[in-house]
């Protein structure tokens, strides 16, 4: 079931990395400054996180539609290197700002009884928010993949990432697209960044580890297939959760074998869509 | 409709790949643009579509000067480009490629009905994916999505480029139905007498610069005029 927050983690990246060919070191850290947005929202306020969610989400949107159209925009060419560049400064600088002005603490917001509600199956028991995230994912990467296929957007995001200066000749603005993707993208992160927060503590530093696990969901479930990335990160969930099941306190650590393993034999990923680099 | 190109100058870096070129086109005429390889033909396309930046000169389009506008924006206002080597996106479907080219927003005489009805070979094969297609194949749906795009001039680079004698005969037919709208042509081609057919307008480029250019024109002037032999 942890592969259902993965999977909302992943998709954002998926959009990114995928298709736009950005490689984003600072989404784990917009994760989580969406988390801190929404711990403070909520102690503001007193309202319940999945309702700061409905404030979170447009701000990191509209946050993520300005980064790509005025910054990361910018960073477009043929060499991967200054989109890496970038990203990992402002992921340092979220980051540090974090540090400053927050506390190095750990930090977790709850939903009250739903933190700790289990469904018993029997064998098996569920948690009923783990699940509701498993649903919450399903949703969200069937309505994205609707976008990518149904929706003249998604035509041109699919166009984009195979042809962009032909793109250009059909009367379509790239950049537009390029921006309202990375707004989808950083409101997919805000999504996964406050789910992270509520499910496990969390802290200016979680970034990286975020930031890895969506990689490797990416990567197991083959670049370019959101699907593919869907697969990939309940892969790795399940990963981890049987790994620490077997070895208490590894289970981060079977996940990332289980990552290598399948760079090592199945590099093009579950989905087997080869993109060219 | 008129679009005229006025002492064009463009290049690749350092290099002047077109030179001081000069002409204009009015609605439903069809300009030939002919000469041998590297003489500039493609350049000229692509500067006046706005994927190359001009050096020199200007392009006005019903007296609006476009030169310093985007690709996408000229295609807004219907100069349309069908590329060398067709350019479809090879994993969307046929059909996906002619929506994507409705983005243009302009409306006329041309939707994805009425392009199917100018190529039965489209109409077969909306739901096929573009990158499995024949060279025949992928022309037509090329020209079909400029179509759909509503275009004031729709130039065609090199579509006879690979494909078989009877299939080129087909979409030069079919020229005919294109201009009868008031959709202006711009062809650049290889095959001097193919282009001759149908042209109304002849230029000939040399080492980027034009080395003839008119109407009714002898054959014999344009064949000195490709080859650069004769009086300059």
């Amino acid at each position: 079931m942890l592969g259902g927050l993965y999977a909302i983690f992943a998709a954002g990246l998926s959009l990114i990395f995928g298709v736009m060919k950005i490689v984003s070191l600072s989404y784990g850290a917009f994760a989580v400054l969406a988390a801190f947005l929404a711990l403070h929202f909520t102690q503001a306020t007193g309202w319940p996180p999945v309702l700061a969610l409905l404030v979170v989400v447009p701000v990191m949107a509209a946050f993520g539609w300005a980064l790509q159209r005025f910054v990361l925009q910018r960073t477009l060419g043929t060499s991967a290197l200054p989109s890496i560049l970038v990203t990992f400064g402002i992921a340092i600088i979220i980051e540090n700002v974090l540090l400053i002005t927050e506390s190095a603490d750990q930090k977790r917001m709850s939903l009250g009884w739903i933190d700790t509600a289990a469904l018993d199956l029997g064998l098996i028991r569920l948690g009923v928010y783990p699940l509701g995230l498993f649903v919450l994912s399903l949703v969200l990467l069937g309505i994205l993949a609707w976008v990518m296929a149904k929706t003249q957007f998604g035509r041109a995001v699919r166009a984009i990432s195979e042809d962009a200066p032909t793109v250009e000749l059909l009367g379509i603005r790239p950049k537009m697209i390029y921006a309202w993707a990375g707004a989808i993208a950083l409101a997919l992160a805000a999504i996964g960044g406050v789910a992270s927060g509520i499910q496990t503590s969390f802290s200016p530093t979680s970034g990286g580890m975020l930031l890895i696990f969506a990689f490797e969901a990416v990567i197991i479930g083959g670049i370019g297939s959101l699907w593919g990335t869907f697969l990939g990160a309940l892969v790795l969930g399940v990963a981890q959760t049987v790994g620490a099941n077997y070895f208490p306190s590894q289970g981060i650590l079977i996940g990332h074998i289980v990552f290598l393993i399948f760079l090592a034999f199945m590099p093009q990923g579950l989905s087997g869509k080869v993109k060219r680099s | 409709m008129t679009l005229v190109v006025n002492e064009l100058s463009a290049g690749y870096g350092q290099l002047t790949a077109l030179r001081n070129v000069s002409f204009s086109v009015e609605g439903g005429e069809i300009l030939a643009i002919i000469g041998a390889n590297g003489a500039g033909k493609s350049t000229l396309l692509k500067t006046i579509a706005g994927q190359l930046r001009a050096f020199t000169g200007s392009v006005v389009l019903d007296g609006e000067d476009v030169t310093s506008l985007s690709a996408s924006a000229r295609a807004r206002r219907g100069i349309l480009m069908v590329p060398e080597g067709r350019r479809l996106f090879p994993s969307l479907t046929v059909k996906e490629n002619l929506q994507l080219g409705t983005s243009t927003g302009r409306k006329g005489d041309w939707n994805l009905d009425s392009v199917c009805e100018l190529f039965p070979l489209v109409a077969e094969r909306l739901n096929r994916v573009a990158g499995q297609m024949s060279g025949g194949e992928q022309q037509a749906t090329a020209i079909a999505r400029a179509l759909v795009g509503n275009p004031e001039i729709i130039m065609l680079d090199e579509i006879s480029l690979g494909l078989a004698p009877a299939i080129v005969v087909e979409f030069y037919d079919r020229l005919g139905e294109i201009t009868r709208r008031g959709t202006s042509v711009i062809l650049v081609e290889q095959d001097v007498k193919r282009a001759l057919s149908v042209a109304d307008q002849v230029h000939c480029l040399l080492e980027g610069q034009t080395s003839l250019t008119g109407r009714n024109l002898d054959f014999a002037d344009i064949a000195a005029a490709y080859f650069g032999t004769g009086h300059r």
